[in-house]
């Protein structure tokens, strides 16, 4: 796809994920360095007033900027912010978007969001793609 | 308390981007695309080398700030955000370091919740910023107790 031909309004294919795993926590503590335990032990997470272990925002955060990958040879991402908004727990089923909202010249300004299966905005923000000229 | 370090930076620590990390970074994120670790994709891209995606610093470290200790579970991570000038590219070497930038306390409903803004920076060996990232994180008022009696 050339990011050129996405109109205002339109959105980047869209992504669903495979339902959570504790695999997939314990991968991202390995790679990120994150170790806090209530990603990634029951006990942990319980101790600290939730019920069960709950996914790093940075690993949501980290799957969400997938969407813009296959564009990495038209441009890049300049900036890319995000609010963590509710907990995502084991076997959620995330879906990951993001919706041309405007663009000025080279830049291209997306809103982006992952949703759980119930339609729940678990991280939303802004991406800006900056086109290499 | 907290309060005492906005404007405080930590040392400048050397961190390299490396192909290793890139790969079992993307593999944790479902993002295994080859332009990340298949040297072949890398060298005949736009980069000429793999690159790593935009949440790649979270590895990085970042030094220290003198005296300022956040305990390890409790913290709340509010927001983050990342600015490029261009994305990272494996073989990078970057000069990392970090600052308070802010501190304050707000009522919430679980009492006095604190938010602490801490800007991150990445330079390349010529001293130019790669990036920069701003996580807020929120302290709440047990944890916070907490760090006092420590």
């Amino acid at each position: 796809m050339m990011i050129a031909d996405l109109e205002i309004g339109k959105s980047l294919p869209e992504i669903r994920l495979a339902p959570v795993s504790r695999i997939d926590l314990i991968k991202y503590a390995g790679a990120s360095g994150d170790y806090n335990p209530i990603h990634t032990i029951d006990e942990e997470a319980k101790k600290s007033g939730l019920p069960g272990v709950i996914a790093h925002g940075m690993w949501t955060m980290g799957n969400l900027s997938k969407l813009f990958t296959p564009l990495y040879e038209q441009g890049f991402i300049e900036d890319y912010q995000i609010r963590f908004k509710d907990m995502v727990f084991l076997n959620d089923i995330l879906t990951l978007k993001a919706v041309l909202s405007d663009r000025d010249n080279h830049r291209y300004f997306f809103k982006t969001a992952a949703l759980n299966q119930n339609g729940k905005e678990v991280i939303k923000g802004d991406i800006i793609f900056l086109q290499y000229a | 308390m907290l309060k005492e370090y906005i404007g405080l930076k930590s040392e400048k620590v050397l961190n390299r981007v490396e192909g290793r990390e890139v790969k079992k970074f993307v593999e944790a994120i479902g993002d295994p695309h080859p332009l990340f670790h298949d040297e072949k994709t890398g060298e005949e891209s736009i980069y000429q080398a793999n690159i790593a995606p935009p949440t790649f610093p979270a590895v990085f470290d970042y030094g220290e700030i003198d005296g300022l200790r956040l305990p390890d579970t409790g913290l709340i991570h509010g927001e983050q955000s990342f600015h490029y000038n261009r994305p990272l590219v494996v073989g990078d070497e970057i000069l990392c370091y970090t600052e308070v930038e802010d501190y304050y306390e707000r009522k919430g409903a679980s009492g006095l919740m604190g938010f602490l803004i801490l800007r991150r920076f990445g330079e390349d060996s010529i001293g130019q910023t790669v990036f920069s990232s701003k996580a807020i994180v929120i302290i709440t008022e047990t944890v916070r107790e907490e760090m006092i009696v420590r």
